[in-house]
């Protein structure tokens, strides 16, 4: 008994030694001297980066500070936001409307900046859903979601909002293959092969604007589209998609999307698609999608349903699509800043292929082919082969470029960062990261000219790199110096949600257009209360808008009576400030949405229904003066049918009826 | 009255420490004020900003069409804490502040107060008083001039 336990001491012993040896080496290890002095931003100066980071399945983007590491924002995208009245304001709630109704939550994988001539611009960031298929466009003037579209005949919007090197286009493609739209849906889900199709969604983008509409979609055969990168430089009028389950598998994917050797990825030609479009080759189908907008002049939102998208199809109209076979399941699709290399990630492949566009080109002239999947002609995959990187270690995901001509790929069963040499295919260096990458990110890396300097790595694991917190970590980053030839490890940071792609951008593209305030003078909203003198409460049967203003430290009107039981009142506030980071909240008891928080300048409404006769006091929620605490007022509830008038004021105590 | 000009005097530290986001920004300027000038020279009665007495050339005839328009800015953006009377809302009163101040000292004040705020006595004085820093409206160079005007009509100008 007493050897028993003894025994299985020392089996226990050796596994925890076991486990421990099969974690990377003591990470302090990895880190440098000099990192402090590298990511110490002192206090009141700014960071040199901004970092737009993905949510995940927080629905929202991140904005981050580099080096610091610093979280300098949360902007609400896809899900509500009850801190910022995201989704619970009457002028945002719009905004979340799908085909679907109101959908309060998605899951944001991939964030794009806007481009020209293959540079980041600053103006916008993209975001995609994930769930509930939109794409979603964000002005960086405000750093707030402009406007939201959504996509018909798609499933799973993984492989977007990657963008065309002028913003042409940002693209999504359907993860999940799904029978169109138009189609009876009510078949058997194991007629995937007959039904199910994947689809191409090309949204065009207002050059002045930037305002969102599905120019077309391409119909393609029923795989899962996973990632895409547009074409650049010499490949500019081509997009590139990876592809896995060319098997058409539609249940256990795990094991039935992992036969073949051998998945692909599509090369769209989208010029071409253009020409058949103005050719008028497509066929117009009948669809739902929202189209929302946000209007900075009346500081609303809009939905509107539209019904009709262009459909292309791949089968029929040729040379749009063509098929570059690439091994077992391939993850990332990454265009090098010249635009001559594809770099595909097969994820459970021990290589890493690199396809030279020059040779796939020459390929589709010389019909290079190797018959065809479901009406589209597969390449031959030496024919369009550049080279592969060999031994690269292990679950190669995402490629990301620097300004030295090399290649950063993340390892996720190694979890490690590979650099390698674009010309050479040589591995010249290799990090290990904290735990399980996924994305990753280097300054200006996906552009015709990557600003390169730090490399920043998305972790899927945290574990124990920072304090314990229960049984849910934080996701982690890590920030890599990359200037010199080796990779070196600089900072930890913690991330919101679980962060997929990131892009990252130096600070002054973006920090001189940054708005500080909304002008009053151009708020146009229906409710606006232009002063104290434009305050009042009007009565429209049962519904009840207050004009209210707020600024430094009281609302007008503070005191508010004759709301009956039965109302729906409506708080339209007005913050009258006109000076940077001056909002006012507000709150009143029982609401049962959130609160508003509302810049200087800007109107925002707070519905709200009463619960029970008596006095309800509301309040400014964002601490704005030394007086902050007296910015305050009450309302008083009177039953249904009661005669007490609607009276309100500030600073004068209204003529009272007595209760009754 | 000790006790409270001492609660006032700690109250006013807690919003210059509160105020984190302008502080950056008014070191800045202060920084290219002391380069410029001597920190001595600060004149009282022009207070700092770009207002001087020969800028504005104020005649003692009222502009009907100016007071008209200062008239309406103030509705949007000043009339929330500050009244005609000499009565204090959130803000001193109105009522003759044409006389107990320069012109060129209302029009930088109104332009520029946080710098103002960190170094004019008067506006520190009246700082004590209100507890709540002037917010800086972004008033347009012609809307100061005009709710100046609009000031002046307030204060029996014809």
């Amino acid at each position: 008994m007493k050897n028993k336990s003894i025994l299985v001491a020392l089996a226990a012993l050796a596994l925890t030694t076991a486990l421990q040896s099969c974690k990377p080496k003591d990470s302090s290890n990895a880190v440098s001297g000099d990192a402090a002095q590298k990511v110490y931003v002192a206090p009141g100066k700014y960071d040199e980066i901004y970092n737009f980071v993905s949510g995940g399945f927080s629905g929202q983007m991140s904005c981050y500070g580099i080096p610091s590491g610093r979280l300098l924002r949360v902007i609400p995208v896809f899900s509500v936001d009850p801190e910022k009245g995201w989704g619970y304001s009457e002028e945002t709630k719009p905004m979340l409307n799908t085909s679907h109704g109101f959908v309060p939550w998605d899951d944001l994988h991939h964030t794009q900046l806007s481009k020209t001539n293959g540079e980041a611009d600053g103006r916008w960031v993209f975001g995609n859903a994930n769930n509930t298929p939109r794409v979603a466009r964000i002005d960086l003037k405000t750093f707030r979601t402009a406007e939201i579209i959504e996509l018909p005949n798609s499933g799973g919007n993984h492989s977007s909002p990657f963008i065309t090197e002028n913003t042409e286009y940002v693209v999504a493609g359907t993860r999940f293959s799904v029978p169109p739209d138009d189609a009876n849906g009510d078949v058997p889900i194991n007629s995937y092969k007959e039904n199910f199709k994947g689809t191409i969604s090309f949204i065009s983008v207002g050059k002045e604007d930037g305002k969102m509409d599905i120019a077309f979609q391409i119909q393609c055969p029923g795989v899962n589209f996973d990632l895409s990168r547009a074409g650049k430089g010499v490949s500019h009028g081509w997009f590139f998609f990876s592809c896995y389950n060319t098997e058409q598998a539609n249940t256990l994917l795990e094991v039935n999307a992992s036969q073949k050797d051998k998945d692909f990825v599509m090369a769209v030609n989208w010029k071409k698609a253009e020409e058949y479009l103005k050719a008028d080759k497509g066929r117009k189908q009948t669809v739902r999608y929202a189209h929302n907008t946000y209007s900075e002049k009346t500081h609303t939102a809009t939905s509107e349903i539209k019904t009709e998208v262009i459909v292309l199809d791949s089968k029929t109209l040729k040379d749009i699509c063509y098929f570059i076979p690439c091994p077992k399941s391939p993850h990332g699709c990454d265009v090098s800043p010249t635009g001559e290399y594809i770099v595909a990630s097969g994820k459970l492949a021990s290589v890493i292929p690199v396809f030279s566009f020059d040779k796939m080109i020459k390929a589709i002239a010389a019909k290079s082919f190797d018959g065809e999947f479901d009406g589209i002609p597969v390449i031959k995959y030496e024919s369009a082969l550049y080279g592969e990187v060999k031994k690269p270690g292990l679950g190669p995901l995402h490629t990301e470029f620097d300004d030295n001509g090399n290649a950063y790929t993340s390892m996720f069963v190694s979890s490690e960062v590979v650099k390698w040499n674009l010309k050479d295919l040589k591995v010249l260096d290799r990090a290990p990261t904290f735990y399980s990458i996924g994305h990753l990110c280097v300054v200006g890396g996906d552009t015709k000219k990557p600003y390169g300097k730090y490399l920043i790595a998305y972790n899927k694991i945290t574990k124990d790199r920072y304090l314990p917190t229960g049984p849910e970590l934080s996701q982690s980053a890590q920030l890599f110096d990359i200037g010199g030839d080796k990779m070196k490890l600089i900072l930890d940071f913690p991330t919101i949600g679980e962060p997929h792609y990131a892009q990252a951008i130096v600070a002054d593209v973006i920090k001189k257009n940054s708005l500080k305030m909304f002008k009053i003078e151009d708020n146009s909203h229906p409710y606006v209360a232009k002063g104290e003198k434009e305050t009042k409460v009007v009565r429209e049967g049962n519904k009840v808008h207050v004009y209210m203003t707020a600024i430094r430290s009281h609302l007008t009107p503070d005191n508010i009576e004759g709301i009956k039981m039965g109302d729906e009142v409506y708080f339209h506030v007005t913050n009258l400030e006109q000076d940077w980071d001056v909002p006012h909240g507000f709150a009143i008891k029982g609401a049962d949405n959130a609160e508003l928080l509302v810049m200087p300048g800007e109107t925002q409404t707070l519905k709200w229904i009463p619960t029970r006769v008596g006095i309800s006091p509301m309040y400014c929620t964002d601490f704005c003066s030394a007086l902050h605490q007296e910015m305050t007022g009450y309302v008083r509830v009177s039953p249904a049918g009661s005669n007490v008038p609607i009276s309100y004021g500030t600073g004068v105590t209204p003529a009272t009826a007595p209760a009754k | 009255m000790k006790k409270l000009t001492f609660i006032a005097t700690l109250f006013t530290a807690v919003i210059f420490a509160s105020c984190g986001g302008d502080s950056g920004k008014a070191a800045e300027e202060q920084t290219i004020e002391t380069a410029n000038a001597d920190p001595e020279s600060y004149d009282p009665k022009r207070g700092q900003g770009k207002f001087t007495a020969e800028l504005l050339a104020l005649t003692d005839k009222l502009d009907e069409t100016k007071a008209k328009a200062g008239e309406a800015v103030s509705l949007v953006k000043c009339t929330s804490c500050h009244k005609m009377t000499d009565e204090k809302l959130v803000g001193p009163g109105w009522k003759s502040v044409t006389t107990r101040r320069a012109p060129e000292w209302i029009m930088n004040f109104i332009t520029n107060p946080d710098p103002m705020l960190d170094k004019d006595p008067e506006a520190q004085a009246m700082l004590e008083l209100c507890l709540v820093r002037m917010p800086n409206q972004n008033l347009a160079d012609e809307e100061a001039r005009n709710l100046l005007e609009f000031m002046r009509k307030n204060d029996g100008l014809k």
